[in-house]
């Protein structure tokens, strides 16, 4: 036998073969079913001949030695499937598919022949696993080089036996600490924990890990299965106070940090709870039967889609229009330097970008350019930081924005600046240069009229902090054409964000339903719901912080002027809710939000400290005899309101993919990501169930939750929003 | 059904649970032993009429393992014939075991039994006997587990008692400890503890400070507070549960809790006939006895629902009941207690608690039963109920009547 289709074999004069793992066609090795295949059968090679002494696993990719299982292959239940709870059909058959990797791994280890592995670049999830199921391991010095089971960071753990052997070889507490935050180390590190053996540079590990099998021919048996093995950090068992104190604290805080929401570190942690107590062939099975259990959950195929599907489909251009060449950004064009401004330039100038950062007067320029030094100095050194310095230009001039082949306009959010300043950009370089516009609010059709070219407009809408938010809104405006898309694309693409694209609209996507959710939150209140329950049922249903403490952040004061400027807008077709008597109290109270200290919150001076202001009640009281709302119904509220709004924005042509109205509410509002995102959570919940709690709240609530007719046919037709795309994109 | 009366009810003193505690050298099983020979040796009861010995042990591992209540018969050299069971229900286990002992001379299985309970904290520390409960992670997620001082730290601030409220609690009741043991209120009860050469080493209790007042309290760090907002951070884990709290006041220390101490106690009952057999005047009946379950996080608010199912089993009221005793975990829990029942704290563990004298987990209940009794008898009252809180939302009560 000689190599298969995934791995290379060769056999040297020492009677060691080399297993060279090298999937064609793909710029980097996973584990898919060709690989198993190949794999097994090199496994059953290698126990059976006597010829073969020993072997080396390693990889033929200059990428990297694995990274985990091929998520986009695997067949997972979320996404469109009805929900409530694990799938129990679907357990057996994923607890088969799953072991059958775990037994093909044990095989490895206890094949009685010495295995090592030599680790030349990443090894992630899966490409971990297979490492750790050798015997020894050597890793490439290069301290870029991760290692690590990310799997829970995607709504998964690890399914090939991370979970038993990284606690074998580390310890139960330091290996959950890097199971249930996904965490990565490096080589060095993985050295210190003993989760590799050696460490040495890159052209040498083959022949370490060589000489390793040969001077060790009984090196075929792992720690573990080792009568004198020893748990380092002290025996897994429940009779170990330490043992148990590591779970009694680790199940805290785990639900402190997930408030309980997420599958997969609750898998993790009775994975390696049960499992370490337990001899490594049944320790296995256990993994097996969590991982089984995860996955049968939507929630898992919901986060894979989303976080890891979509995301990276987006970030590689899959809204992108066919047929324009490449427009990388050279030179940008920065209108504006204040917070938001300054952000950008700092991203594009990391990014290799020229940029020219403009601002009314000097000084304000030079202190966005202070901005990147600043954020940059705390972190990189300073012969690294001066060269993306070299590349801000602060001025005041319009004329130095010759040469620029993008502007991105961050001014005042006022119409007129806006149409004045984009005037002047165009008289400097002409109308061809694409120009975007980082308005949060302002129709982007609207300001394009400044534009002679207004297929050149487009709306680039940034989050803060720029350099720490994921996510860039592409905003395409009536006139926009496909090549203004396409450089706002791959600007994004440039400064390594997800960008989504939508159309125009008032607040457009991310805007109009983060605001939706302070609304409602707003809305409570002034109903006299106690605001401390507001808070903990917008934090505990998994959003990042309460709707009032948002409220707070963004100010009152800014959400004041954004309701009298619709009223203005709309005139009479304006309605008034609870939320605006909220805010007009607020504001009469002298409360704006954190910036002045005071807003639903008091704000300890200097720190970090704040407790909810002890006046709100009185503010609000409920309403004579009203007792509090259980918390399940104020989260129903919170979160069928946003699930309403974007469902109009779907119908209204605002998304047109339900990929970019997941990935926005995720990465642009911190829409509870263990969904998937808001449609992927429709899907799940099933568009029946969706209309009838709707129709329910519209009745008692009001016609802010009424049902799109979109919405409702869909249902009656039994229709899911990825169903639907599917069938769309097959057509 | 047959009554079952309350003949004799001794208790040790409680010693300090700590290496430096006089009762740290006797072993626990010596503890239950002396107790069970003080019951012989003050009724001169043939031992082979007792049936059964009940006792609660909280930490039922190692040297208080392997069922310590048939150890403590044989060690006391009772007949061989009478059996021992060891049971737990946590706080409350030696109630319950008293309530066993009791519902086994109800029933006709013994026709003389001892319920009681021991625990030497200072030799088996608490938690030694683990509990899937907390550490077992599925078990855990599936019921919001948090310490039971954070539970008592909840309690307090969902029912609006500050830290003033639990000190002011905890001064009075060492206040009314010292004056009992002044007066000599549990003299009639309390067991010297003997060493192995008969030396006595204990005869008080050692754990209180009745110079203890709201300024010395005022010093003492919240307990609770650091695994509560950090470390693990079990304050977010009971905001789950009541999400209604923007967040949780620490109020508990070690002043306001109960002492961590060693002891045993143990209550005779019988049969009307057996108690004739020996010429022993029944001191009390039981009236009615009760166990709950009820929300586990918050925990400790149990007592209110298990007096008012032991009340209703009575067919009594809550102002029948002429004293109550409630066991002093946490200031919280008797003060909520108090609160939820409109109970006057002048009928309510008048001769002090277990802040003052300190909650030998396994024994307690049997003491609380026997200080009760005593106070009912030194008054000339009637009615007493004793009830504790108990690990994971449960409560057990008992009302006795005296005859």
């Amino acid at each position: 036998m000689t190599s298969t289709e995934t791995i290379t074999y060769d056999l040297d004069a020492d009677g060691i073969a080399l297993l060279t793992i090298d999937l064609p066609g793909q710029s980097m090795n996973v584990i898919n079913q060709q690989l198993q295949t190949d794999m097994s059968a090199l496994i059953g090679k290698l126990a059976s001949d006597d010829a073969i002494k020993g072997a080396v696993i390693t990889s033929g990719k200059a990428s990297g030695f694995m990274a985990g299982a091929d998520l986009k292959g695997m067949n997972f239940s979320g996404g469109g499937d009805s929900g409530g709870g694990p799938d129990k059909s679907k357990m057996a058959t994923i607890f088969d598919a799953v072991f059958a990797l775990n037994k093909m791994l044990r095989d490895l280890e206890t094949c009685g022949k010495p295995v090592a592995c030599a680790i030349n670049g990443l090894a992630l999830g899966g490409g971990l696993e297979v490492a750790l199921a050798c015997h020894y391991r050597v890793v490439a010095d290069h301290p870029k080089i991760a290692l690590g089971l990310p799997e829970v960071m995607v709504g998964l753990m690890p399914g090939a036996g991370g979970t038993q052997r990284l606690p074998r070889l580390m310890g139960v507490q330091p290996a959950l600490m890097y199971l249930i935050q996904g965490k990565n180390m490096s080589p060095q590190e993985a050295l210190g924990f003993g989760v590799v053996h050696e460490v040495a540079p890159a052209d040498q590990i083959v022949a370490k890990a060589k000489a390793w099998v040969k001077a060790n021919p009984a090196g075929g048996v792992q720690p573990w299965d080792q009568k004198k093995f020893k748990f380092p950090g002290g025996p897994a068992s429940a009779m170990n106070p330490g043992f148990a104190q590591t779970f009694i604290g680790g199940t805290a805080m785990t639900i402190k940090q997930t408030s309980g929401n997420m599958n997969g570190p609750f898998a993790i942690l009775s994975s390696v709870y049960e499992g370490t107590q337990l001899p490594m062939d049944t320790a296995l099975r256990i993994e097996s039967k969590y991982f089984a259990k995860l996955v049968a959950d939507p929630q898992a195929g919901n986060m894979i889609r989303s976080l890891f599907v979509s995301k990276q489909a987006a970030e590689k251009g899959a809204r992108r229009p066919e047929g324009i060449a490449p427009m990388k950004t050279q030179k940008l064009g920065m209108l504006g330097a204040g917070m938001m401004g300054a952000g950008i330039a700092m991203v594009s100038a990391r990014a290799g970008m020229d940029v020219v950062l403009l601002d009314r007067t000097m000084e304000a320029a030079e202190k966005g350019k202070n901005y990147t030094s600043d954020k940059l100095g705390k972190r990189m050194s300073a012969d690294k930081v001066q060269p993306i310095l070299d590349r801000i230009h602060p001025t005041t001039d319009f004329a130095d924005l010759a040469g620029c082949d993008f502007i991105i306009e961050a001014v005042f959010e006022d119409r007129d600046i806006k149409r004045e300043t984009t005037e002047k950009v165009e008289a400097v370089i002409g109308a061809d240069v694409i120009f975007g516009s980082n308005t949060s609010t302002l129709p982007i059709t609207g300001l394009a009229k400044a534009h002679s070219k207004p297929e050149n407009f487009i709306g680039v809408h940034f989050f803060s902090p720029v350099e720490k938010m994921p996510l860039v809104e592409i905003i395409v405006g009536e006139k926009t054409g496909p090549e203004a898309i396409a450089k706002a694309l791959d600007y994004v693409a440039q400064i390594r964000k997800t960008p989504i694209v939508v159309n125009d609209s008032r607040g457009f996507y991310t805007s109009r339903c983060f605001g939706i959710y302070v609304q409602e939150g707003t809305t409570l209140l002034g109903e006299g719901v106690n605001p401390a329950l507001i808070e903990n049922a917008g934090k505990h249903m998994g959003m990042p912080v309460g709707p009032l403490a948002v409220s707070d952040e963004v100010s009152i004061e800014l959400g004041y002027k954004v309701m009298q400027q619709t009223k203005k807008d709309m005139g009479d077709a304006y309605k008034s809710g609870a939320a605006d008597t909220v805010v007009e109290k607020m504001m009469d109270e002298g409360r704006h939000g954190r910036k002045n200290g005071k807003g639903y919150y008091d704000y300890e001076e200097g720190g970090r400290g704040k407790v909810l202001w002890p006046g709100l009640r009185e503010a609000f009281p409920a309403k004579d005899g009203a007792v509090d709302p259980q918390v399940e119904e104020v989260q129903e509220r919170l979160k069928f309101r946003q699930l309403v709004e974007c469902a109009r924005c779907f119908e209204e042509g605002v998304l047109t993919t339900p990929e970019d109205g997941d990935l926005g509410a995720i990465f642009g509002w911190g829409f509870m990501p263990f969904t998937g995102g808001p449609f992927s959570h429709m899907d799940t919940l099933g568009l029946e169930h969706v209309v009838r709690v709707l129709d329910r709240l519209a009745q008692e609530h009001g016609e802010r939750f009424a049902v799109p007719q979109m919405l409702r046919d869909m249902a009656e037709k039994g229709e899911s929003f990825y169903g639907n795309a599917a069938r769309k994109r097959a057509a | 059904m047959t009554e079952a009366y309350i003949y004799d009810a001794v208790r040790t003193p409680r010693g300090k649970g700590k290496p430096n505690g006089a009762l740290h050298e006797i072993t626990p099983v010596q503890l239950a032993a002396q107790v069970l020979e003080a019951l012989r040796d003050r009724t001169n009861v043939d031992t082979a009429d007792i049936d059964d010995v009940v006792l609660g042990c909280v930490s039922p591992v190692g040297e208080q393992g392997g069922d310590i209540a048939r150890t403590a018969v044989m060690v006391a050299d009772y007949a061989q014939t009478t059996a021992g069971v060891q049971v737990n229900r946590f706080c409350a286990s030696g109630l319950e075991a008293t309530n066993m002992a009791a519902a086994k001379v109800m029933s006709g299985e013994a026709m003389m039994a001892i319920g009681g309970g021991v625990e030497s904290m200072s030799r088996v520390p608490m938690g030694s006997d683990g509990a899937a409960w907390a550490t077992d992670p599925a078990v855990n997620f599936h019921s919001y587990f948090a310490p039971q001082g954070v539970s008592a730290d909840l309690i307090a601030t969902k029912y609006g008692f500050s830290r003033d409220d639990a000190d002011a609690y905890a001064v009075e009741s060492q206040k009314r400890a010292a004056a009992a043991w002044e007066k000599g209120y549990f003299k009639g009860s309390v067991v010297p503890v003997k060493d192995v050469i008969g030396e006595v080493v204990l005869d008080h209790d050692e754990h209180m400070r009745p110079g203890t007042d709201m300024q010395s309290l005022g010093g003492l760090n919240p307990s609770f507070e650091g695994i509560g907002t950090q470390m693990p951070g079990y304050d977010d884990v009971v905001l789950q549960k009541y999400p209604e709290l923007e967040k949780i006041n620490h109020v508990h220390h070690g002043g306001n809790s109960s002492g961590i101490v060693d002891g045993a106690a143990g209550i005779l009952l019988g049969t009307k006939e057996m108690g004739e057999k020996y010429g022993l005047k029944p001191r009390a009946r039981i009236r009615a006895m009760a166990s709950i379950g009820s929300e586990p996080t918050i925990m400790l608010t149990g007592p209110e629902f298990v007096t008012r199912k032991a009340l209703d089993r009575a067919g009594m009221d809550v102002n029948d009941i002429d004293i109550y005793e409630l066991n002093e975990a946490f200031a919280s829990v008797v003060l909520r207690y108090m609160q939820a029942l409109n109970i006057d704290h002048g009928k309510l563990n008048v001769n002090g608690g277990a802040i003052a004298m300190g909650h030998p987990l396994g024994a307690t209940g049997a003491m609380i039963l026997g200080t009760v009794l005593d106070e009912l008898e030194r008054t000339g009252k009637g009615t007493a109920l004793a009830n504790l809180c108990v690990g994971a939302g449960m409560g057990t009560a008992t009302i006795i009547e005296r005859v």
